[in-house]
């Protein structure tokens, strides 16, 4: 069972299918095996395509969309999301791709610095990004504590100004998801046949020639598809901007998530809110179709 | 020309020398500075994942006077946050035991019906290959595209609507729905691999498919069902908005839930808290610390959503 598997759904789709219960299913067994879909399926009309039908009802009257539009805050919400899932995602993917290639190192230490950089993913993320929030503190956390003890520099109020919020916001998410992505990588490149490796050393690519040449094409479908995925999770992340930030200072570093919520709970107006989160399909229905269409017809080779 | 041949061969051999020795010794000089580079990539490294984690700890030793101090070390750290934590000794966390309970039961209850309900449909849609399976093998895959976000409001209306507020098994379906894509998808492939012949040989033996299911194809697929177990485990500690939106009474709230209204309070005892997130974030460390082998053979994508 390797990571590249599950990404590989075009050829295990077909190997199932070329190798069924001889003669189909007979008699009873029929029966059986509708008995078995039945849980999955209720499943998902109760909780998927009925949540899904009422939410586009809710979010169906044109007068929401003016008053969405009429809110200074969504604009600004747009700009943040925008620039969130754009540096935010990119960012930690890439650093992720280069830092599998740093874990492919062998020796021991570097397996149990591996041991160490995954923690945070094993943190729940609430927690986390609380005890973050209260790190980021201007008078008392222990970001700036350790400015000035270490460099005798006062650091700025991060939480207090828009761009140094989300900068703070953006460096929490990175640090919670990237270790996530790099065992991903790791996953993809341990797969690669080491003889293509090898062979390249022996024609003398090393280094960064190995990787541009051997290593990224290689990944680069992996990488288009968890880059896609991440991207797609990462519109309705909620708690990052919640707990890092707080929306704050004053509705400045809203994402529409949270722009959401807080239209449909503290407002009171759960049309509106879900207005908002509508508001990101035509960002997210492109993505999701892009995704599809990769997962079921690239074969990620590897 | 009238050089000698043994002019020649000197002429030839010396410079080759020299540059074998030449390059061995940049070899040795690269090979050095990748090793300097790479001993000061891992010491950034450990500071970028350990500050925030050591920030945890050390703000949950501190007395409520350190905590609005300026140290980076508490002048006299003590355990006594935890131990008001534990003994709920603070009005915010006076059902804490309870709490957690719900937290575990909340955990539990979603591992087991998403490996039951996706093991079945695995099973039917890859093993007996069912008429039509691809129709439900689609619907897993846009369920698993859905951002979780954005079905929280419609769920939170109906589930007022039918009277599912303040109980834990509204949270439950609406985690075990976001979970269990993932399961179909990992139990199909990893299925892929067990051959159809034993199969074939029990329903020759006369086994039915309820048979087949519990004697061969569970017992087979253990792997696969302790890495998306601990899938779903995790899903459900990370979860926070569900919860939220979901379950507001003191009695049926969960610990994040909790722990976050200690945020509301005018000054947010931020050792207690502290004290509170690690105690609540120990269990799903330990369970991916224990099944981490397992975990990157099975988890690919999806540790991400929630």
């Amino acid at each position: 069972m390797d990571a590249t598997q599950v990404l590989d759904t075009g050829r295990a789709r077909r190997l199932p299918w070329l190798r069924a219960w001889r003669g189909g299913l007979q008699g009873s067994e029929y029966t059986w095996a509708v008995a078995f879909l039945v849980p999955y399926i209720a499943v998902f009309l109760v909780f998927v395509i009925y949540p899904v039908v009422y939410g586009l009802w809710m979010g169906s009257e044109p007068s929401l969309y003016t008053t969405l539009f009429n809110d200074p805050i969504y604009w600004m919400t747009i700009v943040n999301t925008l620039l969130y899932l754009g540096i935010a995602v990119n960012l930690k993917m890439v650093l992720a791709l280069l830092l599998s290639g740093f874990f492919m190192r062998p020796g021991w230490w570097v397996k149990a610095l591996l041991m160490i950089y995954v923690l945070p993913w094993a943190v729940p993320s609430m927690p986390a990004f609380i005890s973050i929030h209260w790190f980021f503190n201007g008078d008392y956390g222990f970001l700036n504590n350790a400015l000035y003890d270490l460099f005798g520099v006062n650091g700025p109020a991060w939480l207090d100004s828009r761009w140094l919020a989300m900068g703070s916001m953006i460096t929490s998410y990175i640090w919670k998801w990237m270790p996530f992505w790099t065992v991903i990588f790791l996953a993809g490149r341990m797969a690669i046949p080491s003889e293509i490796r090898e062979a390249a050393k022996i024609d003398g690519a090393t280094g960064v020639r190995s990787f541009v040449h051997i290593s990224f094409p290689i990944l680069a479908n992996l990488y288009l598809v968890c880059t896609l995925l991440s991207t797609i999770f990462t519109v309705g992340d909620f708690n990052t901007a919640t707990f890092v930030t707080g929306g704050g200072p004053a509705f400045s570093t809203y994402v529409l998530a949270t722009l959401g919520i807080r239209d449909a709970f503290d407002l009171s107006q759960p049309r509106l809110g879900v207005a908002a989160v509508i508001t990101a399909l035509p960002l997210v229905i492109p993505l999701v179709i892009l995704l599809m269409r990769k997962l079921k017809t690239a074969q990620v080779q590897l | 020309m009238t050089t000698t041949t043994a002019d020649t061969a000197l002429g030839q051999i010396r410079p080759v020398a020299r540059d074998t020795q030449r390059m061995r010794r940049i070899a040795r000089r690269r090979r050095y500075l990748m090793n300097a580079g790479a001993a000061v990539l891992s010491i950034v490294l450990v500071v970028w994942t350990l500050t925030p984690i050591f920030n945890m700890v050390m703000v949950s030793l501190e007395s409520h006077n350190d905590v609005f101090s300026s140290r980076i070390w508490p002048a006299y750290p003590s355990l006594s946050g935890y131990w008001l934590v534990l003994s709920q000794g603070y009005w915010y966390l006076e059902f804490f035991w309870h709490q957690y309970g719900n937290s575990v039961y909340l955990g539990a209850a979603v591992t087991i019906l998403t490996l039951t309900i996706g093991s079945l449909t695995s099973f039917s849609i890859g093993r007996m290959r069912v008429r039509y399976g691809w129709v439900v093998t689609n619907a897993a895959l846009l369920t698993y595209v859905i951002p979780a976000t954005f079905l929280a409001i419609p769920f939170y209306r109906l589930a007022q609507t039918y009277g599912m507020m303040n109980n834990i098994w509204s949270v439950i379906a609406a985690l075990v729905t976001f979970a269990t894509p993932y399961a179909i998808f990992i139990f199909q492939n990893y299925g892929a691999s067990i051959p159809m012949e034993l199969d074939e040989s029990a329903r020759i033996d006369g086994a039915s498919p309820l048979q087949i299911y519990f004697r061969i194809y569970l017992p087979l697929m253990a792997p696969a069902l302790v890495a998306v177990g601990t899938y779903a485990l995790l899903l459900a500690w990370n979860d926070y908005l569900y919860q939220f939106l979901l379950l507001s009474s003191k009695q049926s709230m969960t610990v994040p839930v909790a722990l976050a209204q200690f945020l509301n309070s005018d000054e947010a005892p931020w050792n207690y808290m502290m004290a509170t997130a690690i105690i609540y974030s120990l269990p799903p460390i330990a369970t991916y610390y224990m099944f981490r082998k397992k975990m990157t053979g099975g988890l690919t994508m999806g540790g991400v959503k929630g």
